[in-house]
């Protein structure tokens, strides 16, 4: 197959530009939850630009599933299918090996992001890659793919249009499906009109910030991409054991070219992605659209199993990751969350994440589903992840919207036990631990009970004698009154209704 | 009937009125309503900061209090939720009392929409999040406030979306917490309602927190309270 010839890259001989803040670390030091929210409630163009892109997908995934009369059925048999394949994983990847390796395709494992990145850079690196093409993937982004190509002197280039802002601005993603949802369209042109010509074709001078013209630059600024490149990486949003297929499924074809134009396709996939047969696809190609982009059907499904001879990559390799999801799978609650097919709908009607957006959640997995997978990977060990079971109102929005039915508040509320058992572990007595197990304390006996209410009523106005709203009232009143405590508590008041009810009998 | 009354720790210590309200309205409609006085808390607030262990022996002792009760009847939407949706995952195998929310109740088992109270004012009414989506109450509130003598209910947008309150997460992350407030008073303001109603307290001490810090020209009521006005 010929390649047209490379076309001059302003870069050359110049600084490399440095395109991937590794998500470990622009994540790692970041400031745990509240602290990290409460910047980013601050700024009040990101809360617009979430809070209008929040609502309008809410508003349309809405329409999209309630056209369906069978619903739930669907949503109970994508959940049904996801867990019969996670208890039998270890039967369904063998077959999977089996399937791929007979097509063609060369299987790897990986037991964390360092092997996995080690084996994406072997291959680039024995084709002479320099650079490489992506299709937008989460499971890259969870093993610091880019980072780890480029530590070789390797540029791994986005090819998703929303990932390539992500990519030229020098951010990381906040939203699984679009990883620029924090960006409006001025910032959009900016970032394309500043960066776009330091990594290859420049945006047009007269860009303006109209959809059409940013979309047609990206295109341009892309297709020279996709026409000089040999190797490309992708994830896959699911992996079929029967037949060793695998499947991705997108919007803007950017993905098909990816797929379909490179001699060598490595893909990354966590050993979660799998579904047994090719049948069970069906209910997915319905739950997924539906419930990430509201459409009744995604533009674009790309499948491939193997090598096919004189046709697409001709080499194909698949990285199968751990990377924590046996340590998940080992949680007998917390287990559902790898049913997850990262649709997003959680994010996207999660009160919390309008308010704060991905960045706070301090992880490639932001928003509700964030909160629990990130802990059930690595454990509550860091206070980063401790703190992100805590990131969670438990309205239960994420678990109604959720199409394969993760009860996240569920799962949320026993990650904050484990949470607050690590740290009874190593013996670290909070204010919280204390507070709690004061308050169940009082709670323990009624008369308990009525005494600290005499005291609170006693000091009524001065806040802190309400002692069992848990110890930590500054949060509490830095931004909202208290209410006043009553003269007399309810059961206060009962016991003399008794008392005179029971004169008055005497009485009469 | 007799019903027992289950007040919830939060309106026994700050919201007396609440339990007051409930008994008026109860009694009214010819119950014979008891307070058993050992109750204290569900647990909730227990098991929702992580302290499952501790919940547990709460739940237990509201079991014990209330066994042999013919319904416990209690003015929370949320803590209705942790006793019939989270009590047996924190205390095994226990056995509880038949638990209704207020409006459950009334409509449910006394079969009643109209419960003879009056109350001219314009209401509009925020279904917080566990009586919506944990206990699924759906429409009862409404159905109720709607056949109150002179009120006038106004719609309020997003209702159905969180008011950031959340238990411990109103103090652990609280500016997250207030700025859903905000937004959810902000919304309530805008239908011209003078009073913002809810069945739960505790959604409503985080509500009238806010408004109240805001200035907002808005009170906050309790459902029972609506519902035990004659005025
Ligand atoms: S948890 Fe559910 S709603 Fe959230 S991204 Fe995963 S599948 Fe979608």
């Amino acid at each position: 197959m010929s390649r047209p010839a490379r076309h001059d890259r302003r870069r050359r001989g110049t600084e490399p530009v440095r395109l991937h803040p590794k998500p470990d670390q622009a994540f790692l030091g970041m400031p745990a939850f509240p602290d990290a929210a409460r910047v980013a409630l601050g700024d009040q163009q990101l809360r617009a630009n979430l809070r209008h892109a929040t609502h309008t997908i809410r508003a349309k995934r809405l329409n999209a599933v309630g056209e369906m009369p069978d619903w739930q059925d669907l949503r109970m048999a994508a959940a049904g299918i996801k867990d019969e394949t996670l208890a039998h994983l270890d039967d369904y990847l063998v077959q999977f090996e089996q399937a791929a390796t007979a097509a063609g395709a060369t299987v790897h494992w990986a037991v964390d992001a360092e092997e996995a990145c080690r084996i994406g850079v072997e291959i680039a690196q024995r084709h002479r890659a320099r650079d490489v093409i992506k299709v937008k993937s989460m499971a890259t982004q969870e093993i610091g793919l880019n980072e780890a190509l480029e530590a070789h002197g390797i540029h791994a280039w986005e090819t998703d249009l929303a990932e390539l802002i992500v990519q030229l601005g020098g951010d990381t993603p906040s939203h699984f499906l679009v990883p620029a949802i924090h960006r409006n369209r001025d910032e959009i042109r900016d970032i394309f009109t500043e960066r776009m010509g330091q990594v290859g074709r420049a945006a047009p001078d007269d860009l303006t910030s109209e959809p059409r013209r940013l979309a047609e630059a990206a295109r341009l600024h892309l297709r020279e991409k996709f026409l000089s490149t040999t190797v490309a990486f992708s994830g896959a949003n699911f992996a079929i054991a029967e037949t060793g297929t695998l499947v991705v499924v997108e919007s803007e074809g950017n993905g098909r070219m990816c797929l379909t134009l490179p001699d060598v396709l490595v893909s990354v996939v966590g050993i979660e992605k799998l579904l047994p047969s090719f049948a069970d696809l069906e209910v997915f190609l319905q739950v997924l659209p539906r419930s990430s982009t509201a459409e009744r059907m995604n533009p674009y499904t790309t499948m491939w199993t193997g090598v096919s001879p004189g046709d697409g990559p001709q080499e194909v390799h698949v990285i199968l990751i751990d990377n924590g999801r046996t340590r998940a799978l080992a949680d007998e609650v917390g287990r559902q969350a790898l049913r997850c097919i990262r649709c997003s709908a959680c994010l996207n009607v999660c009160p919390v994440y309008e308010r704060v957006g991905g960045h706070a959640y301090g992880s490639v997995y932001p928003g509700p589903i964030g909160a629990i997978l990130n802990p059930l990977l690595h454990g509550v060990t860091d206070e980063h992840d401790a703190q992100l079971p805590f990131a969670s109102s438990l309205c239960g929005a994420c678990y109604e919207a959720c199409p394969v039915a993760i009860d996240i508040p569920s799962v949320l509320i026993d990650q904050r036990a484990a949470a607050v058992r690590e740290k009874a572990h190593h013996r670290v007595p909070t204010a919280e631990s204390v507070a709690m197990k004061a308050a169940a304390w009082t709670f323990g006996d009624a008369k308990r009970l009525a005494r600290a209410q005499k005291t609170a009523s006693l000091g009524r106005g001065v806040a802190r004698h309400v002692g069992w709203l848990p110890g930590m009232l500054g949060g509490w009143t830095s931004s909202r009154d208290l209410p006043e405590v009553p003269r007399q508590s309810f059961r206060a008041w009962w016991s003399q209704r008794e008392d005179t009810a029971t004169v008055k009998a005497l009485e009469e | 009937m007799r019903v027992s009354l289950f007040i919830t720790c939060l309106a026994d210590t700050l919201f007396p009125d609440v339990g007051k309200a409930t008994i008026t309205v109860l009694e009214r409609l010819g119950c014979d309503v008891d307070f058993p006085v050992a109750q204290t808390c569900c647990g909730q607030m227990h098991l929702n900061t992580g302290y499952p262990e501790l919940a547990g022996g709460l739940v237990r002792s509201f079991a014990e209090t209330f066994a042999g009760s013919e319904a416990v009847v209690l003015p929370s939407g949320s803590c209705a939720a942790m006793l019939r949706h989270h009590a047996d995952r924190v205390a095994e195998g226990i056995e509880l009392p038949p638990v209704y929310e207020l409006s459950e109740f009334l409509i449910d088992v006394l079969g009643v929409t109209d419960v003879g109270a009056r109350f001219p004012h314009t209401v509009t009414y925020h279904p917080t999040c566990h009586s919506l989506r944990l206990l699924g109450v759906g429409e009862r509130p409404y159905r109720l406030l709607r056949e109150v003598e002179g009120l006038e209910l106004r719609e309020l947008p997003g209702a159905d979306e969180c008011c950031g309150f959340g238990g411990t997460f109103a103090v652990k992350n609280a500016e997250t917490s207030s700025a859903m407030g905000q937004d959810k008073v902000a919304a309530a303001v805008g239908t011209g309602a003078e009073i913002l109603c809810a069945s739960d307290s505790s959604c409503l001490m985080h509500l009238a927190g806010v408004a109240g810090r805001e200035h907002a020209p808005l009170r906050t009521m309790h459902l029972a309270e609506i519902l035990a006005s004659t005025g």
